[in-house]
């Protein structure tokens, strides 16, 4: 070290200049961005299915935008829970953004939502479970745009060509486990479901179970409904009259049942239109969930227009959310998009005109949302890795770990 | 302090530095120069790299759900307990993580010896007398050049359960795992393919038990079929980089040892042994200290093709910090767990450098230090001294 002086003095220089440089980044408050009310500029982050999902929304937006004078910034995410994350951290969130129901409680447990139901007049218009999907800690938080829930799909071909009838639709799980195993035949397996929390949570719920207990206050995933659930799962799934997708060399239960694998699959309505575009041939027919020993039961997928917390133009955020789960606007962007009206008056008009839609419709009354609890996120994925070894595993087991795991990240 | 990266030369036996009296007395003036011209990196590095993970280190020790900034009023101090909760307290968390960096060791234990063993075979056959040299060269590097995207998606379709690398094993006989859903691990079915135990019922001695929240039989599971899968992919695309920087230390070789070799009636795995071998050392150290960090750090084939599943047995710490702070908020523990990964990676890449240091060389240069010591009071440490 010849210059130990001077060589630490244009080390501290350099630091400096970082570090000055660093502050002038934190300089990138958009407190400047402030408008005059009434005419602020909005972002819009969604999540699209594809093109027709996007104009759809686009031609909604756009006649916002004639009616209130305000420009909305239309964005689609490729990731959006990445992209709100980024928001979010950098202060500066979309304004309104879509949110699935299974996010809602980190969301708003972190602070970042700002509720506006409110402020909304017509609320009991919303199906009630899916307004609870919203509602975290007592505050309703959102409005739900739209919503899926699941049906059994039934390839009739398969049907027919098992000697069944419309008489032979399962109601019951005894009808399922018979009708599954009448149509498993050689490359075809009778019942193909996802081997996730949400289509096996399904089961759950007709043995009257479900993880949490109804206002989401105590862990109940290891109860006696919930076992006899799984272990009516997993009895088929050991007969060979259920399967996993991947046990049929298919990504989702949608492609088993489109490529003749599945004689019949748990699926969603959004169903509709993959089977429209990828197996326009098959000819099949949706019918109601059979009952298990709780009765009905179902899921509900739903995603609501929120309004963030941080948001430099709240009311009119909070008006363009309004404005596009009104009526007319739902009426408009439930029509190609395959996804369910959650207004209760829109679902006549709706059924008339996609009549074959009624078995997902008629979930919405009892359907069980997702669980809504912060921090759990984990858990449910660590839940479904092991339904994946369900076959050969021990219900009991699964359900315990997942009863402790819960307990652990609700109560900490 | 200085803000300066550490010398790649630190990774390689670089010749003694010179003393050189008449260059010191200018050096003042030089040392100016050349903060002057590394200004501009300095600054990049710094802002780009040194103050994010600092700032990632303060949001390891906060609870910061990623609302506005971690420095602002409003995020707690937590001190240590992200690394508590992922390391020392038992739970999912804990699991989850230890499920991670099993699953990475294995895949670091498979693909570091066979990317470099296959790299620098394909970099032997390529320096000897064979046809179409250009033509191979090329064939072999093609792979590290093309997307990982584009590669991870024919991957996909090459392994599912009615894919082509099935329909090959299906022509001699053989039924192929539905690869990239098969949780099974390799050590499991080689010890019940040896008659050693059931995979099915584990021996109790090693289920019962085990350190930080997995079971020895979890920890000895070895990579899961699809996993291994994964490994097939990483070697496959990455051994034909490492093999160019083979092929390069390969023209390096002196050639009159291999001549003397010969002429010493070596013959030719005598030659490779004895002579090549020892001349490769630096790349040797090189391909294996690369592969070694990139392979902990595994995450795009990871993200593209399997998410983690099946059971996990994919799930790697890099994609579990990724899905930990996007997917679920939970930004400390994410922010933990890299650093936690950052000290293995550091800690392995010591121990690598103790094991394959070059003996006679540090004793070479101790002597040389030594004389050097002799003749004046200021001598230098070098970096590679300096980790000893």
């Amino acid at each position: 070290m010849r210059h130990p002086i001077r060589r630490s003095a244009q080390a501290a220089v350099a630091v400096a200049t970082l570090s000055l440089a660093a502050a002038c980044g934190g300089g990138f408050d958009d407190s400047a961005d402030q408008q005059e009310s009434g005419t602020a500029p909005l972002t819009m982050l969604i999540a699209s299915s594809g093109d027709a999902e996007t104009q759809a929304v686009q031609a909604q937006v756009d006649a916002y935008e004639q009616e209130s004078g305000t420009t909305v910034d239309l964005q689609v995410a490729a990731d959006l829970s990445q992209e709100l994350a980024q928001g979010f951290a950098g202060g500066n969130p979309p304004d309104v953004f879509y949110l699935d129901a299974s996010r809602l409680a980190d969301q708003a447990d972190a602070g970042n939502l700002f509720p506006y139901l409110d402020q909304v007049d017509d609320l009991d218009d919303f199906y009630p479970n899916l307004v609870d999907a919203f509602t975290y800690d007592g505050t309703q938080y959102c409005l739900p745009k739209d919503f899926s829930t699941l049906a059994l799909e039934i390839n009739d071909a398969a049907w027919s060509a098992a000697g069944l009838t419309e008489a032979d639709y399962p109601t019951t799980w005894e009808e399922l486990s018979t009708v599954a195993q009448t149509l498993t035949t050689g490359g075809q397996t009778g019942l193909v479901i996802g081997d996730t929390r949400d289509r096996v949570g399904a089961f759950m719920t007709q043995a009257g179970g479900w993880f949490l207990n109804a206002d989401g206050t105590e862990v109940t995933t290891d109860s006696p409904a919930n076992l006899e659930a799984l272990q009516y799962v997993q009895e088929n799934l050991a007969a060979g009259s259920f399967a996993y997708p991947s046990a049929v060399d298919a990504g989702w239960g949608g492609e088993a049942f489109g490529t003749g694998k599945a004689a019949m699959t748990i699926e969603g309505n959004w169903l509709v239109g993959a089977m429209e575009a990828d197996y326009p041939d098959v000819g099949y027919t949706v019918v109601p969930l059979p009952e298990g020993p709780g009765g009905a039961g179902t899921l509900s997928f739903t995603n609501c227009l929120a309004v963030s917390a941080d948001s430099d133009a709240q009311d009119a955020a909070v008006d363009l959310a309004t404005y596009l789960t009104s009526a007319d606007a739902m009426t408009a962007l439930t029509q190609d998009t395959g996804v369910l009206p959650s207004r209760q008056s829109l679902a006549d008009a709706y059924l008339e005109q996609f009549p074959e839609r009624q078995a997902y419709i008629d979930g919405a009354e009892f359907a069980q949302g997702p669980v809504n609890a912060p921090g759990v996120e984990q858990v449910l994925i660590d839940f479904d890795s092991q339904l994946g070894g369900l076959a050969t595993g021990d219900p009991q087991a699964i359900l315990e770990s997942t009863q402790t795991n819960l307990e652990q990240a609700i109560g900490g | 302090m200085t803000a300066v990266p550490a010398p790649a030369g630190g990774l390689t036996t670089s010749p003694a530095r010179e003393p050189g009296r008449t260059r010191r007395r200018r050096s003042s003036g030089q040392n100016g120069a050349g903060w002057a011209f590394s200004a501009p990196q300095v600054v990049l590095v710094g802002l780009f790299v040194l103050i994010p993970i600092l700032m990632a280190f303060w949001v390891s020790l906060t609870d910061w759900r990623g609302r506005g900034s971690p420095f602002s009023t409003g995020v707690g101090f937590v001190g240590f307990d992200n690394y508590a909760t992922i390391l020392t307290e038992p739970g999912l968390p804990r699991q989850d993580f230890m499920t991670s960096l099993r699953n990475n060791a294995w895949y670091v234990v498979f693909v570091v010896p066979l990317q470099t063993g296959i790299a620098l075979t394909l970099a032997l056959v390529l320096t000897s007398k064979i046809r179409a040299k250009s033509f191979f060269r090329t064939a072999f590097y093609f792979p590290t050049v093309t997307s990982s995207v584009a590669i991870s998606l024919v991957f996909i379709f090459l392994f599912t359960g009615a894919g082509a690398v099935n329909g090959l094993l299906g022509l001699v006989g053989i039924d192929g795992p539905n690869w990239f859903s098969d949780s099974r691990g390799l050590l499991h079915l080689a010890g019940e393919g040896l008659g050693l135990w059931d995979a099915s019922s584990p021996p109790a001695a090693l289920t019962g038990s085990g350190p930080l929240g997995l079971s020895w039989w979890d920890w000895l599971s070895g990579p899961s079929i699809a996993l291994a899968a994964l490994i097939l992919l990483v070697v496959w695309t990455s051994a034909g980089g490492y093999m160019l920087m083979f092929l390069a230390a390969l023209q390096d070789v002196p050639a009159d040892v291999q001549e003397a070799a010969r002429m010493d009636g070596a013959n030719a795995w005598q030659r490779f042994r004895n002579v090549t071998l020892p001349a490769l050392r630096p790349t040797l150290f090189l391909v294996t200290t690369l592969g070694l960090i990139g392979t902990w750090q595994v995450f795009d084939q990871v993200y593209l093709i399997s998410q983690g599943n099946p059971a996990k047995t994919t799930l790697t710490p890099a994609y579990l910090s990724y899905t930990s702070a996007f997917e679920t908020g939970q930004w400390g523990r994410a922010a933990a767990m890299s650093f936690v990964l950052f000290a293995i990676i550091v800690v392995l890449t010591t121990v690598q450098r103790y094991v394959m240091r070059d003996k006679d060389a540090i004793a070479e240069k101790r002597a040389a230090k030594a004389a050097q010591r002799r003749r004046s009071s200021s001598s230098r440490t070098t970096f590679f001294h300096a980790g000893r």
